[in-house]
């Protein structure tokens, strides 16, 4: 917006173009040009991968049954590639759902308090300790879950399979090892937790003065300024905070290669192991032993994630950039 | 009748008053339960951070010896504890110097096109499909520099520049981001003088606007390397692994931080025949990880806190 203000605004079409003319010439041309031709690569770039994901794909996408069966491990007989990836899909979605449904409330939690409840002189430092846990590498999450977070929540899985069996989720044999679904979405939950907060305290902090202080003159508490003014201003921001961290969740590799124990089902059972797998820990685990079409088998898996995860984060963003033209009426 | 509406007023203040002093318990009772419980999501949020750093610092720092740093893993087998991760630490930085190469120019210039270029539907779309770009998966971007590196040199091949091609992907949206976010910081009167003074606008930009934000574009590049860093999984399908020392990013395999710790993780418990001893330690493997997860973990740390720091003491102070 500052940028647009330079230069006379009400000139005559005629006027600019002779400007233009004497000066965009020689290097500022060049300038220019080689400017918008990287804008232009940020977009060749994301077509690119689209674009080389599909062609390594393709061999898979159109080979029969009895040659992916062939040459592909743990490939089943008589599956169609969807049949084949469809478990992939199913765990990956419901490693992530979880961990979103952990991380959510907590990271609205920490967004308010940064914006509203903590003292103003430390809010910023305390943004920055949330900030810091994005910067941990996620195969140190991989290593802290499994050392740490899995003995530790070891006594808590046992508990809900005990009290809570009945409940789909919690039904089966409680794993002795912890290396389950349960543990890995409490792991993403945690990785996920800077962004969704990020995202959501940038929201919460542009809620209108104007709206909290007349709530605060109708005499509403603390709790009832956040309840009536800032969290119907942020709900959008916040809707979109959360698909952003259900995006990290989806493509996050390390953590869950390292912790979770491999199945290939459809299942609910998350304190049972070797139930799920993601797409990415999969290709993970395969990639480097792979050869020929298992390579554009597990290219093929890749491309299915990076459209689910492509499709949440454009929605997450046209909410976010729709939020931008409306909170400027505010 | 003064009388009698001065008695009514004087009871509605009374009234108003009591009302407002001795706010209806429940309500008082929700704030300070959500008091709590707000305070409480970011005590909850800390317990991982301290646990995590704890237990890094703890598990790791035993390992942590002059050997450790200065020595490779070549012809190390079982459970010998001699060897290190100089062979990782050397990968890790050539890779990732090589796609800060490839990233900076890169995502500077689409900041600056941005900034003091773009309007229109090229320049929206450049900033939907930069923010949409922070969210690929780093698995994705590991397979697109192998499918990339597939169709250039073949199948199979393992080689440094594939991975940094993969980190710069992950890269290049962060850089554009926080550079973008520095160079509209400039103040227009800047520009505008520069103008005035009749300095071309490829001039203006170079001495001027980033001039001026150089410490903000430093920091925000540090930032974008700490978080590339310690990527795992892309590394894990493009540069392959090796026990020796690679300085090459254009021939051969290479080790770097992150699959290192990932790797000895997965050798899990060595075997030894007599017993632990000197020359075979059972669990050395799971502690050569922890010392690796220190190391990378000290230096995402430190360029951490360098960036908040450059641009701390290094930012022109503004009005």
């Amino acid at each position: 917006m500052t940028t647009t203000a330079s230069g006379p605004p009400v000139q005559a079409p005629a006027r600019r173009r002779t400007r233009r003319r004497t000066t965009d010439r020689g290097f500022n041309r060049a300038f220019r040009w080689i400017a918008v031709g990287s804008g232009v690569l940020m977009l060749a770039v994301l077509a690119a991968v689209a674009l080389f994901l599909l062609v390594q794909a393709w061999p898979a996408l159109t080979a029969s049954e009895d040659d992916l069966a062939a040459s592909v491990p743990r490939y089943p007989a008589d599956t169609s590639l969807l049949a084949y990836v469809g478990p992939l899909v199913f765990g990956t979605l419901l490693a992530a759902a979880l961990a979103l449904a952990l991380a959510t409330p907590v990271a609205m939690g920490i967004a308010l308090f940064i914006s509203h409840y903590a003292p103003p002189k430390l809010a910023q430092v305390l943004g920055y300790l949330v900030d810091l846990l994005a910067a941990v590498p996620s195969v140190i999450y991989g290593l802290w879950g499994i050392f740490v977070l899995g003995p530790a929540v070891l006594p808590v899985w046992e508990w809900l399979g005990q009290v809570l069996g009945w409940f789909p989720l919690f039904a089966g044999t409680v794993s002795p090892t912890s290396r389950v679904l349960a543990t890995v979405s409490v792991v993403l939950a945690v990785m996920i937790l800077p962004i969704i907060t990020a995202v959501s305290r940038e929201v919460f902090l542009q809620t209108p003065k104007l709206h909290e202080e007349a709530a605060l003159a109708l005499g509403a508490t603390r709790w009832e300024v956040v309840r009536t003014a800032v969290l119907p201003f942020g709900r959008s921001g916040v809707i979109s905070a959360a698909m952003l961290g259900l995006g990290r969740a989806l493509g996050e590799t390390m953590a869950v290669l390292m912790i979770l124990s491999p199945g290939f089902l459809y299942s609910f059972k998350i304190l049972t192991s070797a139930q799920h797998q993601t797409i990415a820990a999969y290709i993970a685990a395969d990639f480097p032993e792979a050869s020929g079409l298992a390579v554009n088998t597990l290219v093929a898996t890749g491309l299915v994630l990076f459209v689910i995860t492509l499709a949440v984060n454009m929605g997450a963003r046209a909410i976010v950039a729709r939020r931008k033209e409306f909170s400027g009426a505010n | 009748m003064t009388t009698t509406t001065a008695a009514a007023s004087a009871d509605a203040t009374e009234l108003t008053r009591a009302l407002l002093t001795a706010a209806d318990p429940r309500r008082r009772r929700v704030d300070r339960t959500m008091r709590i419980l707000i305070w409480g999501a970011f005590a909850v949020a800390m317990v991982p951070l301290v646990s995590l750093v704890w237990t890094v610092l703890s598990s790791g720092f035993g390992r942590i010896s002059l050997d450790f740093l200065t020595l490779s893993m070549r012809n190390i087998f079982g459970g010998d504890p001699s060897g290190g991760i100089y062979h990782a630490i050397a990968g890790t930085l050539v890779i990732t110097a090589l796609a800060t190469v490839i990233s900076v120019p890169i995502g500077l210039l689409t900041a600056i096109y941005l900034v003091e270029y773009g309007r229109g539907a090229l320049a929206r779309a450049v900033t939907f499909f930069v923010d949409v770009m922070t969210g690929i998966p780093s698995i994705v971007a590991g397979l697109f520099a192998v499918a990339l590196f597939t169709l250039i040199l073949g199948p199979g091949v393992r080689i440094g520049l594939i991975g940094a091609v993969a980190l710069s992907v992950l890269m290049i949206p962060v850089v554009v981001r926080s550079c973008e976010e520095m160079l509209k910081l400039v103040p227009n009167e800047l520009r505008e003088a520069s103008y005035a003074l009749g300095v071309p606008k490829w001039l203006t930009i170079v001495k001027v606007v980033l001039r001026t934000s150089v410490a903000g574009l430093t920091t925000g590049i540090l930032l974008a390397v700490a978080r590339v860093i310690g990527e795992t999984a892309p590394l894990l399908v493009t540069v392959g692994v090796t026990d020796s020392i690679n300085f090459d990013p254009f021939e051969g395999r290479m080790m770097t931080l992150p699959v290192f710790a990932y790797r000895q993780y997965s050798q899990g418990l060595a075997t030894c025949p007599g017993g632990e001893s000197a020359t075979c330690v059972p669990d050395i493997a799971i502690q050569n990880g922890w010392g690796a997860a220190l190391v990378l973990i000290v230096i995402v740390l430190v360029l951490n806190l360098a960036g908040r720091l450059v641009n701390r003491w290094f930012s022109p102070k503004l009005r």
